[in-house]
């Protein structure tokens, strides 16, 4: 288990008009080496959860362990908690500054303390996995384009080799070509080694794909945490707190209604092509 | 139909340290008025650059564009064609420009030297034709992203055009903000009769217009009904897009040799399946 969160709640402004509690209770963990999907709808506290793990926000109550330990024990080491666990934030290229992205990517290495030649090989590698040349990383950030800078401050994360990775909408904004380069890039950093990856997506297509496990985050508390298929299967109650279900499982979902006896925990083509094809086999259709 | 917005061999191209990249390479294109027309393309075809021509932000390298018959080089009538096409953007904190709801939407008519009273009534129009009535006292910064863009809306409609042009206006929003701005703009296009063209990345949004436009390059490679374009599979993802998964589903079962038509929502894709399985 390397991450671990017990009885989490966050209260945003306590103790004043504004207060609003962000975090109710919530309380899961995740095994090294998972792929977990994030998903909620806009204020159901997803972001805060995030900024919860690698110890930028300290929950009003409740713990998190990072490999057995809590990471609040000694609030001076925080810090060793950021490098571990990196979390990549929405629309992360506003944040480039950088002269290069050299330069932008090797922050995080150098305040973790470590030598210039260390700090190369891990841009090296970083670059490597987002796709960047080396010709591109002398270059200033505002010289890419969209997608390029995104994979570049997602790389400046990655270039601290963080036990747990955490992606907020890391595919926000982007075209279809875009998002998948994107996420088989990801796919690829979480089966390269013993790579955790928390990936929070609005996109339940994006999530199904990717995660074994899927929390689903509903004002606050932990509403549901499962298997990938498994969590599919509670669709209407998916689709009941806001967030939207994949076409194809709606597909399924209508089929059944109208009597037709088909698995409705279904999120990609493929498995439906396939169901469906058992069900018209199975009735000498085809 | 008259047309709305026609370009005749439209060529546009930036100047960059390189040398000269050529965006459009020869757009004709006609528009009628009343119509629904989705644009798509990957990053890079030239879909937004197009879009910028209807109202003249942008101005053609070579060929032309008219709106309403008026050609958008026409420097003394650049006002009259951007009162009759707007104009709504991506990312919604960039649009708003007061910070009570009813001032932003009042913001073009102030430019317009519309009279208060007219204002009035055009500002309570607007906001309700996007569903906002409620908000219009409230301050714009605490809206979510999908009630700040319909406000963006509200500001374009307020001027009354004939024509509104969303480039890619969901792309920020979550699930629910979504499904509020294409609720809102498919109103605005069957209820009002307002022209519809939609830049989007969402091969689902694209599916529910009168016609898809499929910009490749600086060209346009398919121009015909949602039905039609998305049927393409194999042409789609060949130019890096995606079909909506209905449509890829009926695709995929038809390759295995069932007889099956096309869809390209839910509903459509649940009949055609029930079809297959009654047959027996």
């Amino acid at each position: 288990m390397i991450l671990k969160a017990e009885n989490i709640t966050h209260i945003y402004s306590p103790k004043t008009p504004f207060e609003k509690k962000a975090l109710d209770d919530v309380s899961f963990s995740i095994e090294k080496g998972e792929f977990v999907g994030l998903i909620g709808h806009t204020g159901s506290g997803k972001s805060t959860l995030a900024q919860m793990l690698n110890g930028l926000l300290r929950p009003s109550s409740g713990k998190i362990y990072l490999d057995g330990e809590d990471i609040w024990a000694k609030p001076k080491e925080i810090r060793k908690v950021r490098f571990a666990v990196g979390v990549v934030f929405q629309y992360p290229e506003y944040q480039l500054f950088g002269e290069t992205v050299y330069a932008d990517m090797a922050l995080g290495p150098r305040n973790m303390g470590l030598s210039e030649q260390e700090i190369k090989e891990r841009i090296e590698e970083a670059a490597d996995f987002v796709g960047l040349t080396n010709e591109q990383l002398k270059r200033s950030p505002f010289e890419l384009s969209g997608g390029q800078k995104r994979r570049a401050a997602i790389g400046s994360i990655v270039a601290m080799r963080p036990k747990v990775l955490v992606l907020d909408e890391p595919t926000a904004g982007l075209d279809p070509y875009g998002r998948e380069r994107l996420l088989r890039r990801i796919r690829q950093y979480h089966e390269s080694g013993d790579k955790t990856v928390i990936l929070i997506s609005h996109s339940m297509e994006e999530i199904a794909e990717n995660a074994s496990r899927i929390l689903v985050m509903n004002h606050g508390k932990l509403e549901l945490c499962d298997k990938t298929s498994d969590v599919f299967r509670h669709a209407q109650r998916l689709s009941d707190i806001g967030l939207s279900i994949p076409h194809i499982t709606r597909v399924m979902l209508a089929l059944k209604e109208k009597g037709v006896d088909v698995r409705t925990d279904i999120f990609t083509v493929e498995d439906a092509k396939a169901e469906l094809l058992r069900v018209m086999r199975g009735a000498d259709i085809v | 139909m008259p047309n709305h917005i026609k370009t005749v061999n439209l060529e546009f191209s930036y100047k960059t340290d390189d040398g000269v990249t050529d965006v459009l390479k020869g757009i004709d294109l006609e528009i009628t008025s009343g119509s629904f027309v989705a644009v798509i393309g990957h990053n890079g075809s030239g879909k937004s650059t197009l879009a910028k021509h209807f109202n003249g932000v942008l101005l053609p390298c070579g060929g032309t564009v008219y709106v309403n018959g008026i050609d958008t080089r026409d420097d003394s009538r650049i006002f009259d064609i951007r009162q009759r096409v707007g104009m709504v953007f991506q990312n919604p904190d960039n649009q708003i420009v007061s910070s009570i709801v009813e001032e932003d939407v009042a913001f073009a008519l102030e430019n317009l030297g519309v009279e208060p009273a007219a204002m009035e009534k055009r500002i309570s129009e607007a906001l309700a034709a996007v569903n906002m009535t409620e908000y219009r006292t409230h301050a714009t910064y605490k809206l979510s992203g999908g009630q700040k863009q319909r406000i963006a809306i509200a500001g374009v409609i307020a001027m009354r055009p004939d024509c509104i042009v969303l480039d890619e206006p969901t792309a920020m929003l979550d699930p629910v903000g979504r499904r509020e701005v294409l609720r809102t703009i498919r109103s605005l296009n069957r209820q009002f009769g307002i022209t519809v063209i939609l830049i989007t990345h969402y091969m689902n949004e694209a599916a529910g217009a009168d016609r898809v436009i499929v910009m490749n390059d600086g060209k346009i490679v398919m121009d015909d009904t949602a039905q039609s374009v998305f049927s393409q599979v194999d042409e789609l993802k060949k130019l890096h897009l995606d079909v909506p998964q209905e449509t890829e589903l009926l695709y995929e079962l038809a390759k295995e040799g069932i007889d099956i038509g096309t869809a390209t929502n839910v509903d459509e894709c649940v009949t055609q399946i029930m079809k297959v399985l009654d047959r027996k």
